[in-house]
C-alpha cells in the first residue's frame, strides 16, 4: 500500500512547532451527549449520543473528509473541535500543545490557528454588516487596529476572487450565494489559520459556483499552505478534494482510510450503500431499488451492538449484541484501512468474517491490510 | 457588450453589477418608507402634534388654568373660545395644548426608558439562555400574569399620584412585553451562524452582544416598542381618568376626559376634544410603527 | 460524439404524429413588477408534455425553473406578477381560470409537492387528517372514506406502520417520511399532473434514492405526467423521459433524457455537465463557467449565455438564436449548432479567445 497522504510543505512553515511529521491536530476519544429534558423540573429523559468516543487524526497539509447522513454527528464534531460547544469527554492537541491545557495551548490559541467556514445560508453573514466589516471582525477582535484589519479584509476578499472596491461595502443579501461563500472563507482566513473546518462549505451552491468554490480551495491551500477537514454528504465532491476519509454513523466512526481505498473497496457495509447511493449521470443506469432501506435510526436511542445492524443486509446475532471495534485509529498508519465491522475481523463470530488463517476476504473482493 | 470575460479566478469580472446602486440597510428602510403614503402622512401628524405641544405656551391664547364660572361649557366656535370651554370655564384650546405635552411626555418617556431596561434585560435573557433567562423571564412572567390596566391601577394606587409617579408606574408596565421581544429576537440570532463565526475568532460575549447581536435585535424591538407609545398615552389618560395620574387643575387629556364625562349632554362635541385627541395620536403612532415593521422587514 | 447515435425514423415519425400533447405551453413570460425594478423571470417558455411523461426542468438557482413551474398553479401573487403566453392542461385552461376554477384543478387535476414538507404540511393537523380533508373537499366522500383513503395512501407510499403514522404529526415524522406523507397528500385526489420542486434535494442521498425509485413507480403506475424541477444532473437521469434545461428564463436545450445527458450540444449544457463533480482527478483545476448568471433585472441581447460563453462570436451578442430541432427532438437555442444528417451538431468553428483561464 502506497502511502497517498502528501508529506510536509516544501518550504516550512514558521507557525509549525511540531515538526512536519506531528498531526496538525488529534482528537482523543471525544464524546458529547445532549441531554433531553422534559417535564416541570427539567429533568433529564434521555440523551441524544451526538459524538460518541471518536478519535481520529489530522495531518500537516492533508484534507480529511468527513461523510455521513444527517444526524450522524459531523456538525457537531466540527463545533467540537472549534470549541463552540463544549465537551463531554476528550482531548485535542493541536500541532503537538494540548488545547485548554495548563502547558499547552490556550483557547486564543486554538482559535487563531483553527478556523471554520459554515455552509452558505442567510445566516451565515451578519445581514447587518458589509461584509468588509464581518471579515474584519475577527482580526480587530484579536487587537488588530482597525485601519489595519479594513485593509487586511480587502486584500483577503482580493484573495478569493472578490474585487474589494466593488463589493466590501456590499451587504450579504446583495451577494450571491458563491459570493457568500468566498466572503465566509476571507472571513475564515482573516486570523490567518494553518487548518479550515470546512462545514458543508459547498453543498448549498449550484454545481458550476461549486466547481469555482472548489478551485478556489485548493489554490488557497496551496498558497497558504493549509490543512482541511472537508465535511459534506456529497460523496463525489468528498472523493475529489480529500486524501483520507472519515464515514460517521450515529455519532460514531464506522471506517476511516485513504480515499481511493475507501472508494474502490469499502469494507463497512454503511459506506458500500453510500456509495451505492451516488447517482449516474446516464439514464440507462437507474436505480432500480434503493441500496440503502429507512432513514438513519433515531440517535437518541441508538441500536445495540453494531449501530448499523438495523439497516445492514448481513446482519447476523453478534451483530445486534456486540459493537464491533474500529481499532486504534491514533496508533494506525495514515495508509492504513480500518472499518468497524464484524465481517472484517477474524474471528468475530460473524460468518463472513475471516477465517483467521485465509487472509483474502469473502465479501470484499482483493485485500483491505 | 463585447468584452468577453476572463477567468474566473482569481478575479471573477463578470461578476453582474446590480442594477440598483448599493445601499445600507437604513437607506432601504427610507426608500421604502419613501413610497409608504399613509406612514409618511401619520409621521408628518406626529410631528405636528408634537411641535404644537412643545409650543404651548406661545401658541395658546389663554390661561390654561384660569377659570372663569361665567364662561362655562361655551360650545366649539365661539367668538372668544374657539374650541368651547370645560365646566370650570377654561378655555379648551389652550387646555388641549397643554394637555398634550402631559399626554406625549406619558406616551414617549416611559417607552424610552422601558425600551431600555427591558431590552437590556431581554437581550441578556435570550442570549445567555438557561438559568439566567429563567431568572429572568420567569420575573417578567410574573407582571404577566396581570391585565396591564390592573398592574398600573395596583402601581400607580401605592406609589401615588403625580406626573413622576405616573411615570414610573408605566415604565414597569410596559417593561416585560419589552423585554419578552427582545429576548425572543436574541434567542433567534444567537442560533445564527455568524455568532458562532464570531465566537470561533475569540470574540468576548460584549463585543458579540454589541457588534452582532444588538444591530439584529434592535429592528424588532423599536417596532414593538413604537407601538407602545400609543398604548402608554391611553394608559396614562385611563390613570388620570381614574385620579392616579396628574393631579387637578394641571390638564392632561386623560384627566379632561374624566372631569368633562358628566357634561357630555350638555356639550357633548366639547366633552369628546380630548378623547378624539388621543384617539388621532394613538392611531398615527400605530400607523406609523405598522409602516416602520413592513419597512424593516428586509429579507437579508 | 454524433457517431453512436442514428436517426431513430420510428421516433421522427412518432414525433410529427404528435398525439395530444396534455400540458401545453407556449411563448410564457413572467415579470415580476415592483417600484424599483421588472424581473424577467420567464421569457417565452415553450414545451409540449404528453399524459404519463415525465419532463425534468434542469437550471442553477435563478434560471426561472421554479417560477415557470409556480405559475401553472397560478401560484405567483397576483398583484406584481404580469404574466403572458399561453398555459393549458388538458382542457382548462389556466390563463383565464377563475381563482374558483383553479382551487378546484389544485389537488384534484394538478398536485404540487415541494422541497420543504414542512412548509407544505400543516404543523397542527395530523398527517391522516390532512389527507382525508383534501380527499373529502374533492371528492365529496364522508369522513371515514376519506380516512379509509388517507390508509391506503399511506401504505401507497410505503410508509411502514402506517395505522400509526396517519395520527402523527409532521414534526414527529424523519425527513424522509415527511416527504412521502406529502406526496401521499398530493396524491391523494388523483391528480393527472404532478408537478415537483425540488422534493429530494434536501434529503441524504439514501433517501432521496427511496423517494426517487417511489415517485418513479407511483408515476408510472397511477399515468401520470410529472414536471420535476432540478438542478442536479443525476437525479434528472434517474427519472426524467424528456430534459428542458433553462437558463436566465428560456429553455435552451430540449430532447429525451439521453440525448440532452449524455450528448448536449448547448454550451451551457455541456459546461454544466464538465463542471459537475464526478471522478474529476484528485486535486486538479475543475473546469467551471466564468462569472455570474445574468442579472433578471437587465438582460443582455442577444444569447444571454453569450456573455459567459466561451465559443461566443459577435452574433451571440447581438441576436437571440433561433431553436434548431432535430428529427429526434432535440433542441439547441444556440447559433452554432445546425443539424448535420438528422442530429443537432455543436460547430464553434474556432473558439474566440477562451473564456476561461
Amino acid at each position: 500500500m502506497t502511502d497517498v497522504i502528501e508529506t510536509a510543505p516544501t518550504s516550512p512553515d514558521p507557525r509549525d512547532r511540531g515538526g512536519p511529521a506531528q498531526p496538525m491536530l488529534i482528537v482523543e476519544n471525544i464524546k458529547k451527549y445532549f441531554p433531553i429534558r422534559a417535564g416541570l423540573l427539567n429533568k433529564k429523559v434521555a440523551e441524544v449520543k451526538a459524538v460518541d468516543d471518536i478519535s481520529f487524526y489530522v495531518l500537516k497539509g492533508e484534507t480529511l473528509g468527513i461523510v455521513g447522513e444527517s444526524g450522524c454527528g459531523k456538525s457537531t464534531l466540527a463545533r467540537l473541535l472549534m470549541y463552540l460547544i463544549e465537551k463531554d469527554e476528550g482531548h485535542l492537541v493541536l500541532d503537538g500543545d494540548p488545547v485548554g491545557e495548563k502547558t499547552g495551548t490556550s483557547l486564543d490559541g486554538l482559535r487563531r490557528s483553527l478556523q471554520m467556514v459554515f455552509q452558505d445560508s442567510y445566516s451565515s453573514l451578519n445581514p447587518r454588516l458589509p461584509i468588509e466589516a464581518s471579515i474584519a471582525y475577527g482580526p480587530k477582535v484579536q487587537g488588530t487596529r482597525e485601519k489595519a484589519a479594513k485593509e487586511q479584509a480587502r486584500a483577503l476578499l482580493e484573495k478569493v476572487g472578490l474585487k474589494a472596491e466593488r463589493f466590501g461595502q456590499r451587504y450579504p443579501h446583495e451577494l450571491s450565494g458563491g459570493q457568500k461563500q468566498r466572503v465566509n472563507i476571507a472571513r475564515a482566513l482573516a486570523l490567518d489559520p494553518r487548518l479550515l473546518i470546512l462545514d458543508e462549505a459547498v453543498s448549498a451552491l449550484d454545481k458550476s459556483v461549486e466547481a469555482q468554490v472548489l478551485n478556489l480551495l485548493g489554490d488557497l491551500k496551496e498558497q497558504l499552505n493549509l490543512t482541511y477537514i472537508f465535511i459534506s454528504h456529497d460523496l463525489h465532491v468528498v472523493k475529489y478534494i480529500s486524501d483520507r476519509v472519515l464515514v460517521m454513523y450515529l455519532g460514531q466512526v464506522v471506517e476511516i482510510g485513504p480515499v481511493d481505498d475507501i472508494y474502490s473497496n469499502p469494507m463497512h457495509p454503511y459506506t458500500a450503500a453510500l456509495l451505492a447511493c451516488q447517482l449516474s449521470m446516464d439514464p440507462d443506469e437507474r436505480v432500480e431499488s434503493a441500496p440503502l432501506a429507512g432513514d438513519p435510526p433515531n440517535p437518541v436511542n441508538p441500536p445495540s451492538g453494531c449501530r448499523f445492524h438495523t439497516r445492514c443486509p448481513y446482519v447476523e446475532d453478534v451483530c445486534m449484541s456486540k459493537m464491533p471495534s474500529l481499532g486504534d485509529t491514533l496508533r494506525a498508519d495514515p495508509g492504513e484501512h480500518l472499518a468497524a465491522c464484524h465481517m472484517v475481523h477474524a474471528g468475530s463470530g460473524h460468518s463472513k468474517a475471516p477465517n483467521p488463517d485465509s487472509r483474502p476476504l469473502p465479501l470484499w473482493q482483493g485485500e483491505t491490510r | 457588450m463585447t468584452d468577453i470575460p476572463a477567468g474566473s479566478f482569481p478575479t471573477d469580472k463578470t461578476q453582474a453589477a446590480p442594477a440598483t446602486k448599493v445601499r445600507g440597510y437604513w437607506g432601504s428602510v427610507w426608500n421604502r418608507l419613501r413610497y409608504d403614503y399613509v406612514t409618511l402622512f401619520c409621521l408628518g401628524l406626529i410631528t405636528v402634534i408634537v411641535l404644537l405641544a412643545v409650543f404651548a405656551p406661545w401658541l395658546s391664547p389663554m390661561d390654561p388654568e384660569r377659570s372663569s364660572m361665567a364662561n362655562r361649557l361655551r360650545p366649539i366656535g365661539h367668538a372668544k373660545f374657539t374650541l368651547g370651554t370645560d365646566e370650570q370655564g377654561r378655555d379648551m384650546l389652550s387646555r388641549l395644548l397643554w394637555g398634550g405635552r402631559v399626554s406625549l411626555l406619558m406616551g414617549i418617556v416611559p417607552v424610552i426608558f422601558a425600551t431600555l431596561i427591558g431590552g437590556t434585560f431581554g437581550i441578556i435573557a435570550g442570549y445567555y439562555g438557561g438559568k439566567v433567562n429563567m431568572v429572568i423571564m420567569r420575573t417578567m412572567d410574573v407582571f404577566f400574569a396581570f391585565p396591564s390596566v390592573l398592574l398600573a391601577v395596583a402601581i400607580a394606587g401605592s406609589l401615588g399620584g403625580g406626573i413622576g409617579n405616573q411615570m414610573i408606574t408605566l415604565t414597569v408596565v410596559l417593561i416585560p412585553p419589552i423585554c419578552r421581544v427582545a429576548e425572543t429576537a436574541t434567542a433567534q440570532v444567537r442560533s445564527l451562524d455568524f455568532v458562532d463565526a464570531a465566537r470561533a475568532s475569540g470574540a468576548s460575549t460584549y463585543s458579540i452582544l454589541t457588534n452582532h447581536v444588538l444591530i439584529n435585535v434592535l429592528s424588532p424591538v423599536l417596532v414593538y416598542s413604537s407601538t407602545l407609545v400609543s398604548i402608554s398615552i391611553i394608559l396614562a389618560s385611563g390613570l388620570s381618568f381614574l385620579g392616579l395620574g396628574v393631579s387637578p387643575p394641571t390638564a392632561d387629556w386623560g384627566l379632561m376626559l374624566s372631569t368633562l364625562r358628566q357634561s357630555i349632554y350638555v356639550q357633548p362635541l366639547v366633552a369628546a376634544l380630548p378623547g378624539l385627541c388621543i384617539l388621532v395620536t394613538s392611531i398615527a403612532f400605530n400607523l406609523v410603527s405598522d409602516g416602520l415593521r413592513q419597512a424593516m422587514d428586509v429579507k437579508a | 460524439m454524433n457517431e453512436m447515435r442514428s436517426p431513430d425514423l420510428s421516433q421522427v415519425e412518432a414525433q410529427n404524429e404528435k398525439p395530444d400533447a396534455y400540458v401545453k405551453v407556449k411563448d410564457l413570460q413572467v415579470r415580476f413588477v415592483s417600484r424599483e425594478a421588472t424581473v424577467k423571470a420567464v421569457n417565452g417558455v415553450s414545451f409540449e408534455l404528453k399524459k404519463g411523461e415525465v419532463l425534468c426542468v434542469i437550471g442553477e438557482s435563478g434560471s426561472g425553473k421554479s417560477v415557470m413551474m409556480r405559475s401553472l398553479m397560478q401560484l405567483h401573487p397576483k398583484k406584481r406578477t404580469r404574466i403572458t403566453g399561453e398555459m393549458k392542461i388538458g382542457e382548462h385552461d389556466i390563463m383565464t381560470a377563475t381563482d374558483k376554477q383553479m382551487s378546484e384543478l389544485r389537488g384534484s387535476t394538478v398536485s404540487m409537492i415541494f422541497q420543504e414538507p414542512m412548509t407544505a404540511l400543516d404543523p397542527l393537523y395530523t398527517i391522516g387528517d390532512q389527507i382525508a380533508e383534501t380527499v373529502m373537499r374533492h371528492e365529496k366522500v364522508d369522513r371515514d372514506a376519506g380516512w379509509k383513503r388517507a390508509l391506503e395512501l399511506l401504505e401507497l407510499v410505503r410508509v411502514p406502520s402506517p395505522e400509526r403514522r396517519l395520527k402523527a404529526y409532521p414534526h414527529e415524522l424523519s425527513g424522509g417520511l415527511r416527504q412521502r406523507a406529502m406526496i401521499a397528500v398530493a396524491l391523494s385526489c388523483r391528480p393527472s399532473l404532478l408537478l415537483a420542486d425540488e422534493p429530494t434535494t434536501a434529503l441524504d442521498a439514501s433517501v432521496q434514492i427511496q423517494v426517487l425509485v417511489l415517485l418513479r413507480k407511483l408515476q408510472r403506475e397511477m399515468g401520470m405526467s410529472m414536471i420535476f424541477v432540478t438542478h442536479d444532473l443525476g437525479v434528472a437521469a434517474q427519472i426524467a423521459d424528456k430534459v428542458a434545461v433553462m437558463y436566465a428564463g428560456r429553455i435552451i436545450e430540449y430532447g429525451n433524457a439521453r440525448d440532452v445527458l449524455m450528448h448536449p450540444e448547448h454550451p451551457y449544457t455541456r459546461a454544466m455537465l464538465s463542471s459537475t463533480i464526478k471522478d474529476q482527478k484528485k486535486g486538479a483545476q475543475l473546469e467551471t463557467i466564468a462569472g455570474t448568471p445574468p442579472d433578471l433585472r437587465a438582460l443582455p441581447d442577444g444569447c444571454s449565455f453569450a456573455p459567459r460563453c466561451r465559443y461566443a462570436g459577435p452574433d451571440c451578442f447581438e441576436t437571440m438564436p433561433d431553436e434548431v430541432t432535430d428529427g429526434r427532438g432535440h433542441m439547441a437555442r444556440c447559433a452554432k449548432v445546425n443539424v448535420v444528417r438528422g442530429l443537432l451538431a455543436f460547430e464553434p468553428g474556432i473558439p474566440a479567445a477562451p473564456a476561461l483561464a
